[in-house]
């Protein structure tokens, strides 16, 4: 119980005092995170959008693929992007491993299917007949595709954060093909694995306070979007 | 208005999987004309008016708007934004009603000053004002619709279609915002479409009624000829025509026939053969009901009945006999309160030769 | 909504400058993959020298810290341009098939047997690392393997054999497959013994209910050497880089270094400098 009291006491002063360490953790973690959320915005919406909006043989079949994507064990991705990318690997030219490059590919390719599989649950949600209403207003398909998404906001912004919450909080991947390498691959999650490793608990748990903290805002602000929207 | 049709459908043809669902041999749309189309569920209305639209392929046939075809247009949706479509349900965004009012102009990039112009304007007309920046999940049916229909007029369209826009609202809210629909069409001179399985509404509304069934357009023509001259005992029983009688012509007369009926001869004008099978319709407005015998009547068929059922039909209260055969009359009101009729009363129901409207079996009239 | 339209635009520009921000020259000549053993890197004592080798070469240093086992595995599929481990059996075989290329000697520091304070086992003061093994499993005490694959464990095995004890399949005998700080956390927990490195002891020991009961035998010394990879097998390796980082970690400097890392904290070295004694 004093560790984690101790813990937690010395947490907050690393963060109150924008301990550079655990700040650079943290804008790394943004910065990985993010660009991978990003990404998988394009992919994942792009091709959940196109799924739901067109029938097409074996549409079943790729649907139950995206559904079982939305569960990929990071750890899984981890190893099949560390093999992609050993240098003796198919894709070892590029000489990415253990670089926040190939982070930011683990960790899209944990998100994408999760993006996707609810872009496409929440355009398949979207009443049939908007289609037609869009179509018969005038629109092209590029307006009827911006106006869907538009009425689909609330469960594509749900997404993102879906997406950004998967990443941001996985570590399989993360260590696997980032190595952890500190100041340069080393994100909240891999650093609190390091940190409890090596006996300091007080900043495993200032990180992992962060981490909370970050969740919190994530979902503070969808929530308070979606308040507004409703009254 | 001009003669030369604004719209016309061609040998139209769209089949859904083994099924045809709609296959016309011809209809057009005249200039600043109103047509309803009616019919049951299923009969193709929706069919006709998404095809009209471009919205599903169509299998064979073509569409001509003012006389160039859908197939000419190198974008679709330029020829669909000559159009305004409204739906049986409002099919609003998540939006104001402002915000969905001017939907169809953002579209087709209006500027701003005329887009905040028209919303105004079409917020006006359909009595929306001060609904503006209402959400439209916050709105009643009612006003959902009059947005979706200010949303429609907004873009000005030369050809409106409406799907039973009025299906889903209750008598007095579909009372007034028809009053309004009317106007606006008056106003604007919009010709338009409109699918509906009402008849008052389609009598109330349309120049021309065209009649479908099974995917086909069955009869067209002006209200009071369907009404009058149904072309068959689908469009009859369709079009409200209460009581379809069937039977055996058993003398001819000068213009007149005879016809029995369950055991009872009615007499009937128009053209028959001996021996033929008519069916025909007594138009329930033109029955008269008394409770005595009144000899002076010039009505040539006179039947005792007994009322089975008494309901209000506004304007009229309908009056269900059983004279031997089932026999409908529309009264006023003060007609029953006068007389004092109540269902179990004896009363004698008569109608004159003219009242009847025949439909020869195997004949179809097609004005 | 317009609001909040205009904030996700800025949200996706910050995010999109943040990744091209993030996404560094993948330069190859200038970073050089050091795998090595978790024990280097959770004492901290790579903290301390790494930053020191990029300021005097330019070379950022990538650390994989894993067991010596995979370290190892990774140097054989060069995957790794240096290696610094503490298998000498297995840095033996390395060198053989070729792997390396310089192979040198770093430092050591020493293994220790701890357990709980209560010591059923009664290995308190036993001087020879075997006997207290053939004690352990005589008594039937819980003790808690690395089985992972490291250095220690490699270790542990052969004081295993050494005894002449097979203590796998025993009801005593549990592995963890974790690294040493969690495995000397669970050993804590579950009031059982196992074999550490003295350095990842000294800096969890405040939260560990573990004693050192074992100590200074020859045979639990810990010995770490530096081998850089064979270039002439694996074209990808950093040939260069991986040279530098040898002659700097066997360096006067650095050696001494070593020699006063973790006094200040723990009030005894952590590692013992040994590339200048011969």
């Amino acid at each position: 119980m004093d560790l984690i009291l101790e813990g937690v006491q010395k947490a907050f002063a690393l963060i109150v005092s924008l301990d550079s360490e655990v700040m650079e953790v943290v804008l790394l973690t943004l910065q990985i995170s993010g660009s991978a959320t990003f990404i998988s915005l394009f992919l994942g919406m792009s091709t959940g959008t196109v799924i739901a909006l067109n029938d097409f043989r074996g549409k079943r079949f790729v649907v139950s693929i995206i559904n079982t994507g939305m569960g990929l064990p990071p750890v899984v991705v981890g190893l099949f992007v560390a093999i992609l990318l050993w240098r003796s690997g198919p894709l070892g030219f590029l000489g990415i491993l253990y670089t926040p490059v190939a982070m930011v590919i683990a960790q899209a390719i944990i998100a994408t299917p999760i993006i996707a599989g609810i872009t496409l649950a929440a355009m398949q949600n979207l009443p049939d007949k908007l289609r037609l209403q869009i179509l018969a207003l005038g629109a092209t398909r590029a307006q009827m595709v911006r106006l869907l998404m538009k009425e689909a906001r609330l469960p594509l912004l749900a997404a993102v954060m879906a997406g950004f919450g998967g990443v941001v909080s996985e570590i399989g991947a993360s260590i696997m093909v980032g190595g952890n390498i500190k100041g340069y691959t080393r994100v909240l999650t891999t650093a609190t694995v390091g940190e409890t490793g090596r006996g300091n608990f007080d900043t495993a748990i200032a990180l992992g306070i962060i981490l909370l903290v970050l969740a919190f805002i994530i979902n503070y602000f969808l929530t308070s979007v979606q308040q507004r929207e409703r009254n | 208005m001009t003669h030369k049709p604004l719209l016309e459908l061609r040998g139209l043809v769209v089949r859904r999987g083994a099924a045809t669902v709609l296959d016309l041999d011809e209809l057009a749309l005249r200039e600043g004309e109103i047509m309803a189309l009616i019919g049951p569920n299923g009969a193709g209305k929706t069919t006709l008016l998404h095809s009209i639209l471009g919205l599903i392929p169509v299998d064979r046939g073509s569409i001509l708007f003012k006389g160039e075809s859908i197939a000419e247009y190198a974008y679709r949706h330029l020829y669909r934004r000559r159009f305004a479509m409204v739906f049986q349900e409002p099919l609003l965004f998540s939006s104001s009603v402002y915000g969905n009012i001017v939907s169809g102009l953002k579209i087709r990039g209006i500027s701003r000053n005329e887009v905040k112009k028209r919303a105004a304007e079409e917020m006006r007309r359909f009595a929306i004002s001060h609904l503006a920046d209402r959400q439209s999940r916050a709105l009643s049916g009612g006003e959902a619709q009059r947005t979706s229909l200010a949303r429609a007029f907004a873009v000005r369209p030369e050809v409106l279609l409406l799907d039973e826009p009025f299906a889903s609202l209750d008598a007095i809210t579909r009372e007034s915002i028809t009053r309004d629909l009317e106007r606006a069409i008056r106003e604007t001179g919009t010709s338009v479409i409109i699918a509906t399985h009402d008849r008052d509404e389609a009598l109330r509304l349309a120049d021309r009624i065209s009649v479908m069934q099974g995917g086909k357009i069955i009869q067209t023509g002006p209200p009071a000829q369907v009404m009058e001259r149904p072309a068959s005992e689908f469009v009859a029983g369709f079009v409200g025509t209460e009581t379809i009688l069937a039977g055996e012509v058993k003398t001819l007369l000068n213009g007149t026939f005879t016809v029995m009926v369950q055991g009872f001869e009615v007499e009937l004008a128009g053209e028959a053969c001996r021996g033929e099978y008519v069916t025909f319709c007594v138009k329930p407005e033109s029955i008269v009901i008394s409770r005595n015998s009144r000899g002076s009547m010039s009505a040539r068929n006179r039947f005792r009945g007994r009322v089975t059922r008494i309901t209000a039909l506004r304007p009229y209260t309908r009056v269900h006999l059983d004279c031997g055969f089932p026999l409908t009359a529309w009264i006023t009101p003060h007609s029953v309160r006068e007389m004092n009729i109540a269902e179990g009363d004896s009363v004698e129901a008569s109608f004159k030769a003219t009242a009847v409207h025949v439909i020869r079996r195997g004949a179809r009239r097609d004005s | 909504m317009k609001n909040m339209r205009g904030f996700m635009h800025a949200v996706c520009a910050v995010i999109l400058v943040a990744a091209l921000a993030a996404v560094p020259g993948c330069g190859k000549k200038t970073e050089l993959i050091l795998a090595t053993t978790t024990s280097t890197q959770d004492s901290g004592l790579l903290d301390v020298l790494l930053p020191e080798f990029q300021k005097k070469t330019g070379i950022m240093v990538k650390t994989i810290a894993v067991g010596s086992g995979q370290a190892m595995a990774m140097g054989e599929r060069g995957e790794a341009d240096v290696l610094l481990v503490h298998s000498p059996d297995a840095e033996k075989k390395f060198m053989e098939g070729g792997f390396g290329s310089s192979y040198k000697l770093v430092m050591h520091n020493d293994f220790i047997m701890v357990g709980p304070a209560d010591d059923p086992a009664k290995l308190k003061g036993e001087k020879s690392s075997i006997e207290a093994f053939k004690k352990l499993a005589a008594s039937g005490a819980m003790f808690m393997s690395r089985g992972d694959k490291s250095g220690t464990h490699s270790k542990e095995l052969k004081l295993w054999k050494d005894a002449k004890i097979d203590p796998e399949k025993q009801k005593w005998y549990q592995s963890t497959s974790l690294g040493m700080g969690d495995t000397l956390k669970v050993a804590s927990e579950k009031k059982a013994y196992t074999l550490a490195d003295r350095g990842t002891y000294l800096a969890l020991k405040k939260n560990l209910g573990l004693e050192i009961l074992v100590e200074g035998d020859e045979a639990l010394k810990n010995i770490y050497h530096v081998i850089s990879i064979n270039a002439g097998k694996f074209p990808k390796v950093n040939k260069d880089g991986a040279e530098k980082f040898v002659d700097f970690i066997v360096s006067k400097e650095v050696q001494e270094t070593i020699g006063k890392f973790g006094v200040d904290k723990y009030g005894s070295p952590l590692f013992f400098p040994d590339a200048l004694k011969k």
